[in-house]
């Protein structure tokens, strides 16, 4: 049996596990904290409950969880055929992430960086296996969303991308092939969309219940850019934002103001119980 | 009036919605702005404020439509536990 490794167990990590289990997977989940690994099992028992009230499967939250072996550090992750590292989106905490994995794991381990906004070459060039670097974009919450984005890096090799393509398959996600360049598809676009509401709150044009009004009702969209701010975390959209405005050096993507205080303050959306909107946890 | 838990439910929905005019027997996912997010949230509420755990088979879309369909799956509950 061929074993997975899970890097970061916030919201992510979390979904990207509780897939993996659910589809048959072994997964050894890894933090650099033991009471995140606790909380991140909960969360995972609590999810797999939910799973059908959600409008997905019905799953046996014990059966899921006893895939999933949780450990500290790298070292535990030695034999994974392929890790999948859903950390923070800050350069630096992927930096030192990818290089510990690359002291930790085998040479034919393959990396899949789930990331939103980073380069995946860039994550490459600081492993001594670019070619072995891949991205894939899972959206949230990962066990609902059929589909991912896929970014080769600029060195990533046929194999990797062949064997990636399996592991998603088997996973039950369809593939949507980007090239790879800040921001792929999805958030070159969402983010800058939720950058500009942030904007109408913060500049009291609107208040968010409006904002979000207008794109359920007026647009059809399911849910309003701010109500998946909260989704996401308003921690990680700014981070997002600042990605791309480092990376294009283009200030069409300059951070609003509030979503840094919003940061600093603790209201990192609906996994902190308050964001744009207050949520029960 | 209607009984303690379906307006304690009921309080709950209204002040994350207060928008919308909604009603204790009235489908809240019908109105187009709840999402099956607030499901979980709503199995959260139910659990905590009436100290019962829902559960699996009870984890269904219909038992959370409406406050008085929560309100009956808590009495359901109650009755267990004290029986």
């Amino acid at each position: 049996m061929t074993v997975i490794g899970v890097v970061g167990a916030g919201v992510m990590g979390v979904g990207v596990a509780q897939n993996l289990a659910q589809t048959g997977h072994d997964v050894v989940l890894v933090d650099k904290d033991e009471q995140i690994l606790q909380q991140a099992l909960a969360n995972i028992e609590r999810n797999s409950r939910m799973s059908r009230l959600m409008g997905g499967p019905a799953l046996d939250a014990d059966a899921i969880l006893a895939r999933i072996t949780t450990a500290v550090g790298a070292d535990a992750l030695a034999k994974a055929e392929i890790v999948i590292e859903n950390v923070t989106e800050n350069w630096d905490v992927k930096r030192e992430v990818y290089e510990a994995l690359d002291a930790a794991c085998g040479p034919d381990t393959v990396f899949v960086v789930n990331t939103s906004a980073i380069p995946i070459t860039k994550v490459g060039a600081v492993t001594g296996r670019p070619d072995k670097v891949i991205g894939v974009h899972f959206m949230n919450p990962v066990p609902a969303k059929p589909a991912v984005e896929l970014i080769p890096g600029f060195h990533t090799t046929p194999d990797t991308i062949e064997r990636t393509r399996s592991l998603l398959a088997a996973m039950g996600k369809r593939a949507v092939d980007v090239k790879d360049s800040c921001g792929f598809i999805s958030n070159r676009v969402l983010m800058l969309t939720v950058n500009e509401a942030a904007y109408l709150v913060h500049e009291g044009v609107a208040t968010a219940e409006s904002v979000d009004e207008v794109f359920r009702s007026c647009f059809g969209h399911p849910m309003g850019p701010l109500e998946t701010a909260d989704l996401i975390g308003v921690d990680t959209i700014l981070y997002s934002v600042e990605v791309l405005y480092e990376h294009y050096a283009d200030s069409k993507y300059r951070p609003c103001p509030l979503l840094k205080q919003m940061t600093d303050a603790g209201l990192h959306g609906r996994k902190s119980g308050r964001g744009f909107f207050t949520y029960a946890n | 009036m209607p009984n303690t838990a379906e307006s304690q439910i009921l309080a709950f929905v209204r002040s994350r919605y207060p928008q919308a005019e909604i009603t204790g027997d009235q489908d809240i996912f019908s109105l187009g702005f709840v999402n099956s997010l607030f499901a979980m949230e709503l199995v959260m509420f139910v659990e905590k404020t009436f100290e019962v755990t829902i559960p699996n088979e009870e984890l269904r879309i219909d038992n959370f439509r409406t406050a008085g369909s929560m309100a009956e799956l808590v009495g359901r509950l109650s009755e267990e536990l004290a029986a």
